[in-house]
Parts: C-alpha cells; sequence; structure tokens
C-alpha cells in the first residue's frame, strides 16, 4: 500500500481490536461450532467406523487389525449378498413409483379447487408422522390374521385364502415396498407440486393455442422444465430408501428367514444384534461407495444448473 | 384454463384426488379407530362373521390407560419433547451463523465448505451409527439423552444450514451494509438486521429439524438402552412387544399419542414447513 | 463537516479487475460531489470504498484529516443512501431512522427529537409507524433520506438513489435533494449515471469512465470545456455531434473537412491546432449549437443536411439530419415548418465548436 506516501502530519489512528470486522475473522467464528460438531459426530465417526472394519472388534473384545477380511468374509456372505440385491430392487421399484404416483398428486394438485390448502396440508401427513409409528399402523393391517386388508377383499369376494403379507418371503418385500412408496408419496407430490407453482402458466396457454394437446404439452413444456426438481428430489429421495432401515425394522425385522434385509438392517442385526461390530461396520461402509457416486451425481448435476 | 365437460373434471381429476387422499390417510384412521376399540373386538379373524373392522360401537380408553399404567409412556413422551427440542436449538444455532457465513460472507473456502455441509447433509445415519455408537460409550454418554443431544444435530445441522443459506442469500446486501453505515458492526449487523429479516426461514428450519428429530429411530435404538431413557420410537417398539406378541391396542395407542405433538406442531405451521420442505430441496 | 481526499486510489477485485485506476480528488467541505459515468467505470465502487464497504487495493483516503483505509465503516461517522433505500423491512418508520443513534449509544430524547426533527424536514411526521412495506416508493426514499441525516454525519454518501423512481418524482426529489443540501450543508458524494441529475445537483461533477476519471469540473465548465470526447458526448443532451474529419490548411486558414463538409476552424482552435495540417481529428458541436443558416452567417461555417426525423418538441424541433456520411443532430427554431427529406442549410456558432485528437480523443 502507498501509505508512506501520506504526509506525517495526517492522522493515522489505529483501530480499535476489531477483528470480528474482518469478514475472515467473523466466518471463521461463525462457522466453528458447526465445524466442531460435525467434526466430532460425522469425520471422526467414518474414521472410526473405517478403522473398525479393518478390525476383529466384538462388543466387549478389543479387536485386531485384519485388513480387508472383514469384507472378504461378508462378501461371501449369502445373506449380505441377498441385501445387496434387496437394497437395490428396494430402491429402484420405490423411486419409479413414487415418482409417478407423486407426479400424478402433484398435477392434481396444480389447480384451484375448494380446500386445497386443507387436502394439501392432510396429504403430507404420511411424511411428517415418525415412520416407526405409521409403519406399526400398516404392521396392523398386514397382521397375518388380524389383516384390515384379507378382510376387505375377502368381503368383495377377490379373495378366498388369506394373503400372508409379511410371512411369505416375496411378498415381504413388496408389502415393504408399498409402505415406503406411501410414505415417500407426499414428500415428491410436495416438491414437484412446488416446481410446477413456478412454471408460468402462460406457457401452458401459448403451447395450447400453438395447437398443443395436454399430453404434448406435458411432454413439452412442463416436463422439461419440471426436470431439474425431479433430479433433486429423486436423488435424495434415493439416499433416504438406499439407507433406509426403520420400515423394515419394524415391518418384518429382515425375515422372514433374513429374505428382507437391506444394508442397514443387516449390519444393525450384525453389529448390535449379533455383537459383531467389525462386520457390522463393515455392512454399513459398503453402502458407502454407491451413496458416494450419487452425491457426486448430484453435486454434478447442481453444478450444471447452476453454470447454465 | 378451460378444461371441459363436468364429468371430465370427475373422471380425471376429482375420483383420483380422493383415493389419493384415503389411501394415504387410511392408515391414521385405522391408528384412531385401533385405539378406541376394546381387546375382544381387536382379535377377530380376518374372515369372521359379523365383524365391523371399521367401526366400534364399544369405545374405550384401556389401551391409553394401559400405556401411562403400565409403561413409561409419559417419560418417553417428555424425553421425546426434551431431546428434540434442544437438538433443535443447538442446531438452529449453529446451522443460522454457518449459513450466514457461508452465504454473505466472503472469505478463502466458501465453497468448498458449502459443499461439505451439502455433502454432510446427504450422509444417512445408517452409514456411522456403529462407530458412533462406540464413540458414544467412550464419551460415556451411552443411555442417556446428551448421547443423542449431541448427535442429532449431525444430520439437523447441514439440514439447517443449507435452508438458512437459501433465505440469507435473498435478502439485499443493502440491508447490512447500511446497517454498518449507521454504526452497527458487521456481529451487531446479523443479529439485529439480517435474523430478524430471516425470522420465517429460522422457524421453517426449527419446524422441520424438530419433527427431524421427533422421528429419528436408529441413533435412539442404539444408544439408549434403559426403559426410563427411551424416546416414543424406541419405547413403543421394544416395550410393547413380548416376543412375538403384539400388544396391538396400546401400540396403536402410543402411535397416536406419539403422534400428535409432530402433528399439533405442523398443523400450526404447515407453510412453513411446506416451505422449509421445497426450500430443503431447492437449496 | 468535513473534506474528503481520495488520493491514488486504486481497486482491483481478485487480483486481476482493475474497477478503479489511480483516482485522486479532493472532496471540499459542505461541496456537493457527484460522480457520473457509465454502468462499470468505477464511481460506484470508488463510493463504495469511502464508505467502507469495499477495502483499498492501493492509496488513501482521508475524511476530515483521519485515514480511514482500515477503519469499519461503522466508525467512519458516514451516511449513506442506497438504490433500492435499503429499508429495515422488521422496523417502523421510526426504528428505521433511529436505528443508527442507537447503534451510537444516544439518550432516548435525544433520538426521539431528531427523529422527530428530520421527519418534519421530510413531510413525513404522519408515517413515522409505518412499515416499509406499508410506503410508496417516494415516501421511502424520503425514510432513506431521513435516516441519513438524523445521524449529523461528516458525509453524505448516496449511491444512485433516485433510479428507482418514476420520472417525475424523480425530478421532484431532485430539487429537494438540493434544497436539503443547501440547508444542511452536509459535505455529500452523490453517485449516478444520469447525467442531467450530475449538471442539476452538483456543485462540482467527476466524470469516470474505465475506472479513470476523465474530468473534474463544475457542470458548466464540463459542459463548455469538455476535456476529451467521452466527456463532451456524456455531458449535454441531445448528445454533441461528432463528425470524423481531416485538417486541411489552405488559405492561410485551418479547414476541418469531411464528405459533404468543410467548416473552417476559428481563430483559437486552429491556433492550438497548428501544425496539425493533413491529420485526423473529431470535430465536435452540441445540437443547440447549430441553427438554421441567415444572411448573416458566413459560408465556412455553413453545411447543407438533409432531414431525416422530425421530433417536434414544443420547446424546440429536434432534427436528424445527414450531412454527406456524417449524421448531425440539430435543435432548431419551434416555429419552423419542416418536412422529411427537405435540404437545409445549418451553420455552427463558431464559439462553440469543438476539436478532438483521433487518437487521444482529448480535446484540442
Amino acid at each position: 500500500m502507498a501509505v508512506t506516501a501520506v504526509s506525517g502530519s495526517v492522522a493515522r489512528p489505529i483501530p480499535r481490536l476489531r477483528r470480528m470486522e474482518d469478514e475472515r475473522w467473523l466466518a471463521f467464528a461463525l462457522l466453528v461450532p458447526t465445524a466442531v460438531l460435525l467434526g466430532l459426530f460425522i469425520a471422526y465417526p467414518f474414521v472410526e467406523g473405517v478403522l473398525l472394519s479393518l478390525n476383529s472388534t466384538r462388543v466387549g473384545i478389543k479387536g485386531e487389525f485384519v485388513g480387508l477380511k472383514n469384507f472378504d468374509k461378508v462378501w461371501n456372505d449369502s445373506i449380505f449378498r441377498t441385501s445387496v440385491w434387496n437394497t437395490f430392487w428396494y430402491t429402484g421399484v420405490t423411486t419409479v413409483f413414487k415418482l409417478a404416483l407423486g407426479l400424478w398428486l402433484a398435477i392434481l394438485l396444480n389447480r384451484h379447487f375448494r380446500g386445497k390448502a386443507l387436502v394439501r396440508a392432510f396429504i403430507l401427513l404420511p411424511f411428517i408422522i415418525p415412520t416407526v409409528l405409521s409403519t406399526f399402523a400398516w404392521k396392523w393391517m398386514f397382521d397375518p390374521t388380524f389383516s384390515v386388508i384379507n378382510w376387505t377383499l375377502f368381503q368383495l369376494g377377490f379373495i378366498t385364502q388369506r394373503i400372508n403379507w409379511l410371512g411369505d418371503p416375496d411378498l415381504a418385500m413388496t408389502s415393504i415396498i408399498i409402505v415406503n412408496v406411501w410414505r415417500g408419496v407426499p414428500f415428491f407430490a410436495i416438491s414437484l407440486l412446488a416446481g410446477l407453482q413456478t412454471i408460468s402458466p402462460e406457457l401452458q396457454e401459448a403451447a395450447a393455442i400453438d395447437g398443443a394437446r395436454p399430453w404434448q404439452r406435458f411432454w413439452h413444456v412442463t416436463w422439461p422444465l419440471l426436470l431439474p426438481v425431479t433430479m433433486v428430489v429423486v436423488l435424495f429421495s434415493v439416499i433416504q430408501t438406499f439407507a433406509d432401515f426403520q420400515l423394515v425394522y419394524v415391518m418384518t425385522g429382515g425375515g422372514p428367514a433374513n429374505a428382507t434385509h437391506l444394508f442397514a438392517t443387516y449390519a444393525y442385526q450384525l453389529g448390535i444384534g449379533t455383537g459383531l461390530l467389525s462386520e457390522g461396520a463393515a455392512v454399513s461402509l459398503a453402502m458407502f461407495p454407491f451413496l458416494f457416486l450419487i452425491v457426486v451425481v448430484q453435486l454434478l448435476y447442481i453444478r450444471r444448473v447452476e453454470t447454465r | 384454463m378451460i378444461e371441459g365437460a363436468a364429468w371430465r373434471k370427475w373422471v380425471f381429476y376429482n375420483i383420483p384426488l380422493i383415493l389419493f387422499v384415503f389411501v394415504l390417510l387410511f392408515p391414521f384412521y385405522w391408528m384412531i379407530i385401533t385405539t378406541f376399540r376394546p381387546d375382544g373386538e381387536l382379535y377377530r379373524p380376518w374372515n369372521a362373521a359379523n365383524y365391523q373392522p371399521f367401526w366400534t360401537n364399544n369405545p374405550t380408553l384401556d389401551h391409553i390407560l394401559y400405556l401411562f399404567e403400565e409403561t413409561s409412556f409419559g417419560r418417553w413422551m417428555l424425553n421425546t419433547m426434551f431431546i428434540a427440542a434442544v437438538s433443535t436449538v443447538i442446531s438452529l444455532f449453529c446451522g443460522v451463523l454457518a449459513g450466514y457465513a457461508l452465504a454473505r460472507l466472503n472469505f478463502p473456502f466458501a465453497g468448498g465448505l458449502g459443499t461439505v455441509i451439502f455433502v454432510t447433509y446427504l450422509v444417512p445415519q445408517t452409514l456411522l451409527f456403529i462407530p458412533l455408537a462406540e464413540i458414544i460409550r467412550n464419551f460415556r454418554l451411552g443411555d442417556t439423552p446428551w448421547s443423542l443431544i449431541l448427535t442429532y444435530p449431525t444430520f439437523l445441522i447441514p439440514f439447517c444450514t443449507w435452508l438458512m443459506m437459501g433465505y440469507f442469500k435473498a435478502i439485499p446486501k443493502e440491508l447490512e451494509e447500511c446497517a454498518r453505515i449507521d454504526g452497527a458492526s458487521r456481529w451487531k449487523a446479523m443479529i439485529y438486521i439480517i435474523l430478524p429479516v430471516a425470522v420465517p426461514g429460522i422457524l421453517s428450519a426449527g419446524i422441520f429439524a424438530f419433527t427431524l428429530s421427533w422421528n429419528e429411530f436408529i441413533y435412539a435404538l442404539v444408544f439408549l438402552s434403559s426403559p426410563d431413557q427411551k424416546t416414543v420410537p424406541v419405547g413403543v417398539t421394544s416395550e410393547l412387544i413380548r416376543g412375538d406378541v403384539f400388544f396391538w391396542g396400546p401400540l396403536m395407542a402410543g402411535a397416536l399419542l406419539g403422534s400428535i405433538p409432530v402433528a399439533i406442531v405442523y398443523s400450526f405451521f404447515v407453510e412453513h414447513y411446506v416451505s422449509g420442505l421445497t426450500g430443503s430441496v431447492k437449496g | 463537516m468535513a473534506l474528503v481526499s481520495i488520493r491514488s486510489v486504486n481497486k482491483v477485485y481478485d487480483g486481476n479487475v482493475h474497477a478503479v485506476k489511480d483516482v485522486s480528488l479532493e472532496v471540499r467541505d459542505k461541496e456537493f460531489m457527484v460522480f457520473v459515468g457509465p454502468s462499470g467505470c468505477g464511481k460506484t465502487t470508488t463510493l463504495r470504498m469511502v464508505a467502507g464497504l469495499e477495502s483499498i487495493t492501493s492509496g488513501d483516503i482521508l475524511i476530515g484529516d483521519t485515514v480511514v483505509n482500515n477503519l469499519p465503516p461503522m466508525d467512519r461517522d458516514i451516511a449513506m443512501v442506497f438504490q433500492n433505500y435499503a429499508l429495515y423491512p422488521h422496523m417502523s418508520v421510526f426504528h428505521n431512522m433511529a436505528f443508527g443513534l442507537k447503534m451510537r449509544k444516544f439518550e432516548k430524547p435525544e433520538i426521539d427529537k431528531r427523529v422527530r426533527n428530520a421527519a418534519a424536514i421530510l413531510g413525513i411526521e404522519t408515517l413515522l409507524d409505518r412499515k416499509p412495506r406499508q410506503l410508496s416508493g417516494g415516501q421511502r426514499q424520503r425514510v432513506a433520506l431521513g435516516r441519513a441525516i438524523v445521524r449529523h454525519p461528516q458525509v453524505f454518501l448516496f449511491d444512485e438513489p433516485l433510479s428507482n423512481l418514476d420520472a417525475k418524482l424523480r425530478v421532484q426529489m431532485r430539487v429537494e435533494l438540493k434544497k436539503l443540501h443547501e440547508r444542511l450543508g452536509t459535505t455529500a458524494i452523490y453517485v449516478t449515471h444520469d447525467q442531467v441529475e450530475a449538471m442539476t445537483l452538483g456543485d462540482r461533477v467527476v466524470v469516470m469512465k474505465d475506472g479513470i476519471v476523465q474530468q473534474v469540473g463544475e457542470p458548466l465548465e464540463l459542459y463548455n470545456t469538455p476535456a476529451n470526447k467521452f466527456v463532451a458526448g456524456f455531458i449535454g443532451s441531445p448528445a454533441m455531434n461528432f463528425a470524423d474529419v481531416t485538417l486541411a490548411e489552405s488559405d492561410g486558414k485551418l479547414w476541418a473537412e469531411a464528405q459533404g463538409l468543410r467548416i473552417g476552424i476559428p481563430g483559437e482552435i486552429a491556433r492550438r491546432a497548428n501544425g496539425r495540417n493533413g491529420a485526423h481529428a473529431t470535430l465536435g458541436i452540441r445540437p443547440e449549437d447549430i441553427h438554421l443558416a441567415g444572411p448573416t452567417d458566413p459560408t465556412d461555417l455553413c453545411f447543407d443536411a438533409e432531414v431525416e426525423v422530425i421530433e417536434q418538441l414544443g420547446s424546440e424541433i429536434v432534427l436528424d439530419t445527414r450531412v454527406g456520411n456524417s449524421a448531425f443532430v440539430a435543435s432548431v427554431d419551434p416555429t419552423l415548418r419542416l418536412k422529411v427529406h427537405d435540404r437545409l442549410k445549418l451553420a455552427m456558432n463558431p464559439a462553440r465548436l469543438h476539436l478532438f485528437d483521433a487518437g487521444s480523443e482529448a480535446a484540442i
């Protein structure tokens, strides 16, 4: 700085100590609490988890370093393989249904009708009510002996035999998928509705005047403009679903015969249930590459949208 | 726009919407009706004759009384309330400050830090619960509310930060420049000018954070063990099932009562909640 | 009350964008100084450096006789009015105006007195309990002004404060600002891109372009003797006419020649342009200094023009004309009856002719 160019007669007060007037210091101070908590309970556990997975720790027994043995063991474990398949199937199927039904519901809500605010408020209930609690309601509805769904289907003449919703391995996964879709549709619908509301109705009108039929209007006008919101909502939902725990834990606990385990429930069963902490940590961490991939896709996508 | 004949409106809009609402709300109806139905009516086989599953003429409070007399349900409610409230306050405090720094201050690595926060926002609890359980034990926090109060912020802070960044970015920067010229320090400009303007955002973030912590399950399941320390979701799961016998009446009563505080908070702040929800995906 | 001096100040953003280049000027005590220039010229950046909202890359800024380079805005004893008013939306008008005093820990009665006093000056006493969103644009503007004057600061800074108002209100507020300054006599720096505001408000005006000060002077000085082609073209409306000409000496006289144009350069400028025979230059003449040629006009100041567009403004007629391959705008007597494609003989006022160097664009 050309400070020395000024003559000595000029008063040059030394500013009082105002460190927080410097943006960098203030930013640092404001970020400290967050950094401490996230460092202590995210970064540290992550490192700890990696170490644990390379160890042979059990509850009460300090393990020693075993390299990738846990991963090797887990990889040759048929329950783990089922869990991997289940997780991908569960994530894929539920996401398709949540998106399709959510979009449909969003379109139904994106009009003026009486009681719209009330309907919108009620529709979100499955999303805000604690999952464990609402899942119990479903479990009760799927009860092998007292199922109200079976009762209704029987009364309507659709079935003569009871459907063992949670007792049959294939059907159990389907039941879980139904509950997940039920819980997720409101989130999709409300988020997509917000996206729909940012699209100017004049665009629809212009397309209609240009002779586009409703389906064409949706495909050529609405859908492309809705795509950014859709992408973000889908990626969020994929991560949540992929790492899901509570729904399966309550509905089947991973059964029958370990047929409905996901990564998280199997990790819980190994790590907490059986006390094989290291193997449980390894199963948990096995989710990481996929989650990482999704996060990278999401970041790239956000960056692309922002720079466009 | 003109939608055509009335029957089209019914077929394409009203009937599907009614079906959606019915399916989305039926489980809650089922929860309510089960809560007030006596055991004698509950446990009737699905194909029994003269069975009226959708209504009861003999409503009872037995299940609710059972909850409060035979289990620590009251304690669980208080625990959950306390844990959710304190962890929400902590997360709001951290998230508002961090969001302010990331959205409105220029400093090296601001962009990188924003990305880090966003990534932690996406870290699911199920990825880290086993090592975290070890850490909680080492810190001697196991089986105390603090094990949850300190860990819930790990998913609440990134969320609050992300949401608040969006709110702060929308406030014109001249406001705090003007305040600083008016004689406020950066800190005072933030406290007196920007935070009051961002109150709707803070409220949204707070309500959302509260419902998220009320919902949390796996940390509570893993970190808490004694019945008196449990939160509602964990208490209901572990204390109302004996082996494979489910006490459906009390279970549904617990589910219903456990949902009420969230539902009340939600009903008062629907708009804030929705803007929090949509803001959380928009960023 | 204080003077502001800016000494060799530079601003470089992110190490490569040089927004303000070596600006030096003095704003005298009680002076109303206007910074004017096109967007991106560095005028706002300079103002923000005086305010302390931007750091100074090099140089010094003094308020009174204190170097304020490292003082945060709150310690500079200045007040600023922003383009978008920046009223605190959650505070009433009263509290908006009182905020600066509260931050400086004034006593409550004093705050009350000053706010009411300022409100009376600005005619907003009845609005004190309202929130900003309940005010019209003009009222918001007054509150923003009021917030500045309650403080009795050493310097007022204005960042395009009138540009969000509609045309009529802008003229009205301009007059009020002028009155206010005469009444308070506080040193003021006013940034605008509107040369009319600059001319009407400024005791002196700084014209900036590309981060460089082009000229500093009283409004009429800029109008009459612009330092370069940019200032000449920026100040005045409609803008000065420019024609690319070649200078040629013949018959002991200097001529500016272009296709369809041959103007004899009058004495004073010709002397300064001495030795430029054959050089390229730019001839400048304001529309109001062109008139319909009469019998008394010497032929070496006349030229033939074809009318292309006629804009009847009532008080004058603005003609767009074609002269060879140059275009000239002339402002003529409103009583004339003219038609498009009329061919006219126009004459220039020799005392108001300008000549600029073709390369440096500096006035000759």
